[in-house]
């Protein structure tokens, strides 16, 4: 009996942790994630090497899924702004990049501009964009804001899809390309490569003397002699650390005066502007900022991280696929955006690339039907292979928008809010309860040092 | 129009802290004057040419019987309408037909008939963010460290300023409350409490005391009289109590059918004949 009450009480313990700490919260829900899918390793048989890899994987997509939602959270959850053209903002931002910084011999030609230059240049282009965007649609009402975002981003899309634009040359009489329908992959390649190797595009190069003692370290211990997983896995983690640093940055902005404007134009304009807001002038720089980081977002995950850019990966499905973890997470919270990107990228994007393996692996099933009414039909009599002769058969596009559907239709009934939008997270730079005290020393205390020595005397 | 550069000048020096009586450099021209102002919505003419002045620290009242057109008067002076033909003055300046955001920030201010608190914010958040021109509503300098202890500062400054409100209006025991909890009355409170917390040098009220408790309507007029004795406030009130209209407004403006009927006293106003027969209906 003692044990048990010992482990109940242990458990509402980690409750309220989890329910004080969001560090604790996204760690855990990292540690499940990272824990499900060594499992799936295991289940394939994995090595060690492929146990990294699919960490790696994981870290990666949990880290890019959670910048892009944080973008789109500032301007959906705290602006109320009705962004539907993710995928052409990110865009911008990588193939701004890619242009910037390929070699001017390559094809398409670049400029061959640093690596630093192109990332703020592609979140520049990217805020420039949404500025372009936002200044004739924000004077109408928001949803036209949707229509012309939608717009936009399919016609750049479209523009860098264009033959026109494959190869051409500017007024000065510089080359410059998109590439077409085959895109850009010419521009350097991921930073992270150039800690761990003597020439960064090439892996057969040798290492350098960290990548050397790296190396060196994952092959005594684990046995792994595939450098490639171990620099995938550092890059995920480098993301894990701008996905911090962007969240701290838009946590400031959503507790500052700024972000209480913010969270009143979602409520009712009118009422900001009858308080002399310039709405406008607030709605604009959110936008342009969430922009940035989508743009930023589109270089660390398809630049850097793919190493390739093509116009076939900024379809709309792409946006929806945001919105949807935004949805999860619950719009208006920043630790929720992080663990709705979590969960998005780990549930409905990777495991249904990993579930047909593990079908694959388990059972002994024909690829068969084809088509979903066939596949759940026998379900009601109890025949289960059918549905998984199915997911089989069509890998993996229809299985993720089934595994869609289901999650939506679930937290539609169940938890519309999304995971954390019921929180309520104050929007100013300190705390509003204290200063209560008659006089509100209390509250000076706090947060003017400088005060308080005369107060001590 | 003439005079509006000369005016702008003195219109523009921050509000609130002139000493009570300094009013010489605008002693012809009164606070609000609204000329000639028509508002058509479609085929309707809701306000078909008034014309009246709000005296400076007086608390006006403006009263008349439904669709009168005091709401859209108060919509166009405070820019929520663009008028469809007229001027309005605050200050010298004219000021029909600019943004919401532009009038408030001169320093005239309004509070909406049916009371607009943000629901999903606190009492607390309602109020912090009235305060104009706060240091952090620029991006920057909510972001960067350097300004951010600044901003800091002036939050805790703020913090304060908004304690006092609460504790004068009695909310302060649902300060951590969402506003859309509160019930009407105090939504009330809070909105006037929120526009006073702006540092306006007029306000526009609309129906400011509608489901507040007669013990705290009195408390509300006599802080109304002392921001006007002591902080040089100027009033325009929309209400339909009557009593408080006669008791504690002066003077008294009547409109009708989008018209200024009649000017005056509360007791000329009581005893004028038009006024009575547009609230009851002429007697043939």
């Amino acid at each position: 009996m003692s044990t048990d009450w010992f482990q109940t009480s242990r458990l509402t313990q980690f409750r309220e942790l989890l329910e004080r700490s969001d560090v604790a919260l996204v760690l855990t829900a990292m540690a499940a994630f990272y824990l499900l899918f060594l499992g799936i390793g295991a289940i394939l048989n994995y090595d060690v090497a492929g146990l990294i890899s699919i960490l790696g994987q994981v870290t990666f997509f949990t880290a890019v899924y959670a910048l892009i939602v944080l973008a789109l959270n500032l301007h959906w959850g705290y602006a109320g702004l009705f962004n539907i053209g993710i995928a052409g903002f990110m865009a911008v931002g990588v193939y701004t990049m890619a242009m910037l910084t390929a070699p001017p011999t390559g094809s398409p030609p670049g400029l061959g501009l640093p690596v630093v230059v192109g990332v703020v240049g592609g979140m520049l282009a990217a805020a420039l964009v949404g500025l372009v965007t936002a200044l004739p649609a924000l004077r109408l009402r928001a949803d036209y804001l949707a229509i012309v975002t939608v717009a936009i981003s399919e016609i750049i899309r479209l523009t860098y899809n264009s033959p026109a634009f494959s190869t051409f040359t500017l007024p000065g009489g510089i080359a410059l390309g998109t590439g077409g329908a085959s895109g850009i992959g010419t521009f350097p390649s991921n930073p992270i490569q150039a800690v761990y190797y003597v020439d960064p595009s090439s892996a057969a190069s040798g290492a350098t003397p960290i990548g050397a003692a790296i190396f060196g370290f994952f092959e005594a211990v684990f046995g792994v002699v595939r450098s490639a997983v171990i620099v995938d896995l550092t890059y995920g983690l480098v993301l894990a650390v701008v996905v911090f640093l962007v969240y701290t940055l838009l946590a400031r902005v959503g507790n500052s005066p700024f972000g209480r404007v913010l969270k009143a134009i979602q409520e009712d304009e009118v009422v900001a502007k009858s308080l002399g807001k310039d709405t406008n002038r607030f709605k604009i720089k959110t936008f342009m900022l969430g922009c940035a980081l989508m743009g930023l977002a589109g270089v660390l995950w398809q630049g850097f991280g793919t190493g390739a850019v093509y116009p076939q990966a900024f379809r709309p499905e792409l946006t929806f696929y945001i919105f949807i973890a935004v949805i999860i997470g619950g719009a208006g919270s920043n630790t929720g955006s992080v663990l709705g990107g979590a969960v998005f990228a780990n549930l409905l994007f990777l495991l249904p690339q990993y579930l047909p393996n593990i079908i694959e692996q388990t059972f002994s099933i024909q690829a068969d039907p084809n088509n979903f009414i066939a596949a759940v039909g026998p379900i009601a009599a109890g025949e289960i292979a059918p549905l998984l002769g199915y997911i089989l058969n069509q890998r993996l596009p229809a299985l993720r928008f089934v595994f869609v559907g289901v999650l939506l239709i679930y937290l539609m009934q169940n938890r519309p809010e999304g995971l954390l939008g019921h929180r309520t997270e104050t929007a100013a730079a300190v705390d509003l309860s204290e200063g209560h005290t008659p006089g509100g020393r209390t509250g000076s205390d706090l947060t003017a040092p400088d005060e308080r020595g005369v107060d001590d005397e | 129009m003439s005079s509006e550069p000369a005016a702008d000048g003195v219109g523009e020096e921050p509000a609130g802290d002139n000493a009570v009586g300094d009013t010489t450099e605008t002693a012809d021209e009164p606070p609000l004057r609204v000329e000639n102002l028509r508002k058509e919505f479609g085929g309707i003419t809701a306000v078909d040419g008034a014309s009246f002045e709000v005296a400076d620290e007086s608390l006006t009242g403006l009263i008349g019987p439904n669709g009168a057109g005091k709401s859209t008067t108060f919509n166009c002076i405070t820019g929520v309408h663009e008028p469809t033909d007229g001027a309005v003055y605050f200050n010298g300046t004219d000021i029909a037909g600019l943004a919401p955001n532009v009038i408030a920030n001169r320093g005239l201010v309004r509070t909406f008939q049916i009371a607009r608190e943000l629901a999903e914010m606190t009492v607390l958040e309602n109020l912090m963010l009235a305060p104009q021109r706060q240091q952090g509503e620029t991006l920057f300098r909510s972001v960067l460290p350097p300004f951010r202890d600044g901003v800091i500062e002036e939050e805790t400054e703020l913090r304060e300023a908004v304690w006092e409100s609460l504790e004068f209006f009695e909310i302060d025991h649902l300060a951590e409350e969402q506003a859309g909890n509160l019930s009407g009355g105090q939504r009330k409170l809070l909105e006037l409490a929120r526009a006073l917390m702006t540092n306006p040098d007029m306000l526009l009220l609309d129906e400011p005391f509608a489901g507040v408790n007669p013990t705290l309507e009195t408390k509300l007029l006599d802080r109304i009289n002392q921001l006007r004795a002591e902080e040089g406030l100027t009033f325009l009130l929309v209400e339909h109590d009557m009593d408080i209209i006669m008791e504690h407004c002066d003077p008294v403006i009547v409109m009708h059918q989008g018209q200024v009927l009649a000017e005056g006293r509360p007791e000329e106003i009581r005893n004028n004949e038009r006024v009575v027969d547009a609230y009851f209906g002429e007697q043939q």
